[in-house]
């Protein structure tokens, strides 16, 4: 029992760390809020309505500039994302503004066609030069892994670094870019009096340099919502940024249910093998 | 204790035919079956099992993904993303040799400090030891290369500025460090040809990797297994057969380390990663933190840690040069820990002095990897600069002057009575047959 108190004792100080590390992170960054996503942490799965609204939002409003390259229409209707019937991606695709360019057809030809369920999902732009020079220079980022490609940075005093870091990884947390995400859509404000703001860009507390071409997608009422969900701002945010989560992981929800019986598996085994292990080596004095 | 007369008798006439002619059998009987192994060993000594587990895992993974990659700029990176989405369960295979990769150094690092700690690498255990930096230094390269692959930002700028270094050696010989940087490339700069040759490499180390391991196993069977006493194997009550004592613990040992594995493929895939390694790699666009991935981080820190002066000394245009040196020396150094540590007492648990020590190198190689992610600026320079010099300190001063001044703790005269303490150097009252003699 003699080794046990410090062990005891380590877990206290590391508690009240943990308390007091979130207010002495160190300012400079503005603070990126963790949001309560339903796919956040290590049991987290996405809500089917929310990826419907989300995906709804992205074809109104983000389409209009930004593309989802990786991912192919037939995506939609295959288990774990948004799950819309087959019928409807279908009339979906057929409609899509953002044609597809197939061929060359028997005359050599090159056309183009309305997609298909195997189709990507295009944007407006043929390439990064059509849409620079459409965006006043400004190159919209393809958004079917942003949620992955971006990170909230976090800097920590160097005592309180391992207890996150332990944390984070108790948890599964690694949602630094929904949270990202979230804040940079509902963070576009005036700038204030002393900041200079270049012409044709706009004001957001959270986008590095704070000036962002992309002028504030998202108001009040834009999108119209079928199923009862208040239609503002931060309801639109959190639906298109758990859409784009799941557009950067589809495969999110079952990668957490395989991992439950993986690691239930791996409970037993080692629990069992340990058992195993005392019994042979009983006898022998080690 | 290699050389332990074998017991191995064919029970059948095929069996009998068969051992004549390739004795692989008996090979098995005798090194992985009777091999007697120290009874003593405790949990750090099932490491070498979860390595040879994770590197035969990074094979048949980084096979089964080499079937959907395309090694070019123009596909590497969309083929990652169908071996994701589209491959049945790629994104499994992906994450676990990912996952592995980082496990593997994770696993290879406690591996290490445990022969620091339990002095595993002194006589007669140097070539042992030796092979053993070898093969991290494989995994280094091979880790390096594997992580160029998926041409995101963070592949494609981290071996930017990785093989740049050897642009350091322009201030020795005016061309040659450029000359060596550009036949590294296969062109003026990183592209596709650089992709595609680092593609065949990062195929081809792991199989030298296993050859290598493969000696590493063979020069382990010669000398015999270290143990926490540091004690040889003196007596036959000293050891246990390899099966099932050792094999039982290290089955233990092997399905715990899983147990966090699996936590990190399925529930944490990005946390050992860097979200800019999924923007495409852009020749164009600097990441504004280039930081490689964590376990070449403490390394890295060295690397940096020689700026336009070193703790005042000033170092001008060598300052990359030195940087360089360190960097590699810094790993080179771990094969001389035979020859610079003066003490013949293997167990730091016989040694007072060397013990502590030994946590103020963890410490070091842990502060160092903590500065190898922050920026190379103000304070963070210092202590990187600080800590490098305690990390060549202990090779260089600590093991051979603590050898000479350190007065060793009373030792047991063997490992069963470091077991069973003094008297008891038979065997314990309830062990009926002994183990050994099966």
């Amino acid at each position: 029992m003699k080794k046990r108190v410090p062990v005891t004792l380590l877990f206290a100080l590391a508690a009240v760390l943990v308390i007091t590390s979130v207010s002495a992170e160190e300012a400079g960054h503005p603070a990126i809020e963790r949001q309560p996503w339903s796919f956040s942490g290590f049991t987290g799965q996405f809500d089917r309505a929310q990826l419907q609204r989300g995906f709804q939002v992205y074809k109104e409003i983000c389409s209009n500039c930004h593309a989802l390259k990786h991912l192919d229409f037939r995506n939609l209707v295959q288990p774990g994302g948004p799950e819309f019937p087959e019928a409807a991606v279908k009339v979906l695709a057929k409609g899509w503004p953002n044609q597809i360019t197939d061929g060359p057809n028997d005359e050599g030809k090159m056309f183009e066609r309305p997609p298909l369920l195997s189709d990507p999902i295009l944007g407006p732009y043929k390439n990064d030069q059509e849409a620079r020079a459409a965006q006043n220079g400004a190159l919209p980022p393809d958004l079917s892994l942003i949620a992955r490609a971006r990170d909230v940075e976090r800097n920590p005093s160097w005592w309180i670094h391992p207890f996150l870091m332990l944390g984070d990884i108790a948890n599964g947390y690694q949602e630094g870019g929904a949270d990202y995400i979230y804040a940079l859509l509902t963070g576009f404000s005036e700038a204030p009096a002393d900041f200079k703001l270049v012409e044709g860009k706009y004001y957001n507390k959270v986008f590095p340099g704070h000036q962002i071409s992309m002028p504030p997608p998202l108001s009040d009422g834009a999108v119209a919502y079928q199923d009862g969900t208040p239609q503002t701002v931060d309801n639109y945010a959190r639906d298109v940024v758990a859409f784009l989560s799941w557009a950067a992981d589809p495969s999110l929800d079952t990668r957490k249910q395989i991992g439950w019986q993986v690691i239930l598996y791996l409970i037993v085994t080692t629990a069992l093998l340990y058992l195993g292990k005392k019994r042979i080596w009983a006898s022998i004095k080690h | 204790m290699g050389a332990h007369t074998s017991t191995y008798v064919p029970t059948t006439r095929w069996g009998k035919w068969f051992d004549e002619r390739l004795p692989i059998a008996r090979v098995v009987r005798n090194q992985f079956i009777d091999y007697p192994t120290p009874r003593n060993l405790n949990y750090l000594w099932t490491f070498g099992g979860i390595l040879t587990l994770i590197l035969v895992g990074q094979i048949v993974t980084g096979v089964i993904l080499a079937m959907h990659y395309q090694p070019s700029a123009t596909g590497a990176f969309d083929s990652i993303e169908k071996i994701r989405r589209d491959v049945n369960y790629g994104w499994m295979i992906r994450d676990f040799h990912s996952v592995g990769a980082s496990m593997f150094f994770l696993a290879v690092y406690i591996h290490i400090f445990r022969g620091f700690y339990y002095g595993s690498y002194k006589a007669p255990r140097e070539v042992l030891w030796i092979l053993g930096v070898l093969i991290m230094l494989l995994m280094m390269a091979t880790a390096f290369m594997g992580y160029t692959l998926p041409w995101g930002q963070m592949s494609f700028w981290g071996v930017t500025v990785i093989t740049n270094l050897f642009s350091a050696l322009d201030t020795i010989y005016n061309g040659l460090g450029t000359a060596i940087v550009e036949w590294l490339w296969g062109g003026y700069s990183v592209s596709g040809v650089t992709l595609n040759r680092f593609f065949s490499l990062h195929y081809l180390l792991p199989f030298v990797l296993t050859g290598v391991v493969g000696l590493h196993i063979w020069a382990l069977h010669i000398s015999g297994q270290n143990n926490p006493t540091g004690l040889d194997l003196k007596e036959p009550s000293d050891c246990v057969p390899m099966h099932p004592y050792a094999t039982s613990k290290d089955a233990v040992g092997i399905f715990a380390f899983l147990l966090l594995y699996a936590w990190f493929v399925f529930f944490l895939p990005d946390y050992l990663g860097h979200a800019d390694n999924y923007i495409e790699a852009n020749p164009l666009v600097t990441p504004p933190h280039i930081v490689p991935e964590w376990y070449f981080l403490p390394f890295y820190a060295i690397l940096r840690a020689f700026t336009s002066s070193f703790l005042g000394i000033p170092l001008g245009q060598y300052a990359k040069l030195c940087g360089v040196v360190a960097m590699f020396s810094a790993v080179i150094i771990i094969a001389f820990a035979p020859w610079l540590d003066t003490s013949r007492i293997r167990s730091s648990k016989y040694r007072p002095i060397f013990k502590w020590f030994f946590w103020f190198f963890v410490i070091t190689c842990v502060s160092l990897g903590y500065l190898g992610s922050k920026p190379a600026e103000g304070v963070y320079v210092t202590a990187a600069q600080i800590f490098t010099v305690c990390y060549f300190l202990f090779f260089l001063v600590i093991m051979p002057i603590v050898g000479l001044i350190e007065t060793p703790r009373a030792m047991p005269r063997s490992i069963t009575e470091a077991v069973l303490g003094k008297g008891g150097a038979g065997l314990p009252a309830g062990a009926t047959a002994a183990p050994e003699v099966r």
